[in-house]
């Protein structure tokens, strides 16, 4: 995973709340077998309407997303992280997340920040008034900027992510580690908990 | 004295492999349940790190989202979906992982074939690459849905990294009146909370209500837990999660199944313990319920009208129930029985089960549906569909003009061919009513079985109660 110090840029004004990751990578394209690639496809449906935001020509190559309540609700699908990834945004800023969204995007290397909605619909606002507004978000410090202004606030994120977007470390790596601890549990683990040895064999049996 | 502590925090506790100030919890999972759709890419990335599956007996796969629930004896005409199913075949056999392929009569959609089995079974962790996980909850476990990076992790370790939740309790009191399932409960309290109203938070469903449904309709309670935001939503375990379990092929015999019901049994949330949140419903006041706009949180009952942005008071609010209302193609003030539909869909994990099957066909023995009116119904796995025939479900709905199809998430998700086209609208068994969820275009109105059921033979939504 590449390391996150700070980014900044425009930023696209998704003036929606409950955005779903069905909107954000539609069913069609989760057959695909590739990591990569679903830039083309994110947001499918709503970029057909001509004055959808990502349309817009002011906001192209935008680094940051500015979203509202409850972005990324719905299916679990890693794919809507993937495709947002794709067309160059880095970090997404709402005064909520869905649960799920929230850990894929931090797995990928996708910053959340949550703001308080008033912040979110000034910055809302000024990007949609003066698309070359530029935000700055420095991770260390946990701050979002307007540039050019004194406008600034801080931010919260859970340590141990900010940790591993700093260093770009591997989750897996990081509970590789943990191999004693691991083999341990497991070594205690009740033997009366089931496995699926048995599934190799058909022996269908319900109910 | 001990402290008192929900079952959420019980079963959190029994999986802690690692605790580290300043770090999620290392839980250890107890069961991996693997599709076609969201493995592909964990699998490569293993291969691509050379890293084994570590514990595949703890890992069981089948392919239920883009499968062709007709002709399958036939070449699948779709090549991304023959791809996608050949690489979960390739990915099991290289590492090692059991496979309930499409053509074996367990295949079905995961969420009913780990429970049909006794594979799930309480006080377990359970994950799946699907949000729709949390319907394993019903047995008193603690499921939840992760991406495709946790699923690799899973893979890799039987772990993953998480933040404890905060606990909710949603005690619904009273009793169904008739004509009332779970669904419309279901419905009730995600349109209570909103859909983020369960955001970092594992809520456990309890009270009177709760206690007297069937494991099946506890099962359809669970699995929209998402829907509300919520992490995860569990069922503490009773004699009817006992009973529903005990014979099953993968449930414990014997002596073990003594020793396993007395663990069991342990696990509730002792009096007095506290929950950071809780809400309680009247459960006797729940009507059928149907959903109008975009969001599953968007629902009436049936007796009522389509609101408009009049009836809400945020400027968000307004401007989300105006989108809702142009992409539905409805009016502020329309009676939902007003409401034409073009298509039924009866399945999905939510409702695909037996007991889903015997009560929609109920409502239609010795019926017809709508000339208006195309319908399907879509089996949750092998198992239910041979239960289904062998009671004679399968004639009761083909007389009444319904097709039977083969099991599958179908018309749910639409990944297969079973789609609405623009423009159409459907009365759907299914778990998720967002735009286009059911085809491009499509509107989707969420319902449970019987209500799809009286809806196909009328051409338009109808009091179940009044049939």
């Amino acid at each position: 995973m590449k390391t996150i110090e700070s980014i900044q840029g425009k930023t696209i004004p998704l003036n929606r709340a409950d955005v779903d990751t069905d909107q954000i990578m539609p069913k069609q394209f989760l057959k695909r077998i590739e990591r990569s690639g679903y830039g083309p496809f994110a947001f499918y449906e709503w970029r057909k309407e001509e004055s959808f935001v990502l349309n817009d020509s002011n906001y192209t190559g935008a680094p940051i997303m500015l979203a509202q309540q409850n972005f990324g609700c719905g299916s679990s699908r890693e794919h809507a992280v993937w495709g947002l990834e794709d067309i160059g945004v880095q970090a997404i800023l709402a005064p909520s997340f869905a649960d799920i969204f929230r850990n894929n995007c931090s797995k990928v290397g996708l910053l959340t920040i949550v703001l308080d909605q008033s912040d979110i619909d000034y910055l809302m606002s000024r990007a949609e008034e003066l698309p070359d507004s530029q935000v700055r978000i420095d991770l260390s410090s946990q701050t979002v900027k307007l540039e050019g202004s004194d406008w600034q606030r801080s931010f919260e994120i859970d340590p141990f992510v900010k940790h591993r977007l700093l260093n770009g470390l591997d989750d897996i790596g990081i509970t590789m580690q943990y191999e004693d601890e691991i083999s341990n549990y497991e070594s205690s683990r009740s033997s009366k908990k089931p496995d699926t040895s048995s599934a190799f064999e058909d022996t269908m049996k319900v109910g | 004295m001990d402290v008192k502590k929900t079952i959420i925090e019980k079963i959190w506790e029994q999986h802690i492999v690692r605790s580290h100030t300043g770090e999620p919890d290392l839980l250890y999972i107890d069961l991996h349940l693997v599709h076609e759709v969201t493995s592909p890419q964990a699998f490569e990335a293993l291969r691509l790190a050379d890293r084994p599956v570590r514990r595949p007996d703890l890992t069981l796969a089948t392919v239920d989202h883009n499968v062709p629930t007709q002709g399958r004896d036939l070449p699948n005409p779709d090549p991304l979906s023959t791809k996608q199913i050949e690489t979960m075949q390739k990915n099991a056999a290289e590492f090692g992982i059991p496979l309930w392929d499409i053509f074996d009569t367990r295949q079905g959609v995961v969420h009913i074939i780990a429970p049909e089995h006794g594979l799930t079974q309480p006080g377990m962790t359970i994950v799946c690459g699907d949000s729709h996980t949390s319907t394993h909850g019903a047995f008193g476990s603690l499921a939840f849905g992760i991406g495709t990076s946790e699923v690799e992790h899973v893979l890799a370790t039987q772990t993953l990294p998480q933040v404890p939740p905060e606990t909710m309790s949603v005690e619904v009191t009273g009793s169904l009146s008739p004509g009332v399932t779970s669904k419309d409960v279901i419905l009730a309290i995600i349109r209570r909370m909103g859909v983020d109203g369960g955001v970092g938070r594992v809520i456990e469903y309890r009270g009177e209500l709760i206690e007297s449904l069937s494991m099946e309709a506890r099962m359809t309670v669970c699995n929209m837990t998402i829907e509300a935001g919520a992490r995860a939503g569990l069922i503490a375990p009773d004699e009817v999660t006992f009973e529903y379990l005990k014979g099953r092929s993968m449930a414990p015999e014997g002596e073990a199944w003594d020793a396993a019901v007395k663990d069991w049994s342990s696990l509730k949330t002792d009096n007095g313990a506290e929950f950071d949140h809780s809400i309680v419903l009247n459960g006797s006041e729940i009507e059928p319920h149907v959903t109008w706009g975009t969001t599953p949180a968007q629902s009436v009952p049936i007796s009522g009208r389509v609101p408009g942005p009049e009836d809400f008071t945020t400027a968000a609010g307004k401007e989300t129930a105006e989108r809702a209302l142009t992409y539905m193609d409805l009016e502020s003030g329309q009676r939902i029985e007003d409401i034409n539909i073009d298509r039924v869909f009866i399945g999905s994990c939510t409702n695909g089960r037996i007991e889903d099957l015997r009560e929609a066909a109920s409502v239609l023995k010795g019926k017809r549906i709508s000339e208006t009116v195309k319908a399907m119904v879509v089996p949750g796995s092998g198992p239910v569909k041979i239960q289904a025939e062998a009671e004679g479900l399968d004639s009761i709905f083909k007389d009444a003009g319904f097709e039977w199809r083969d099991p599958g998430c179908s018309m749910c998700l639409g990944m297969n061919p079973d789609i609405l086209l623009p423009g159409e609208r459907s009365a759907s068994t299914s778990n998720r009513n967002f735009e286009g969820r059911q085809g491009a275009g499509g509107r989707t109105h969420l319902v449970s079985p019987t209500m799809a059921a009286a809806a196909a033979v009328a051409g338009h939504f109808v009091d179940i109660r009044e049939i």
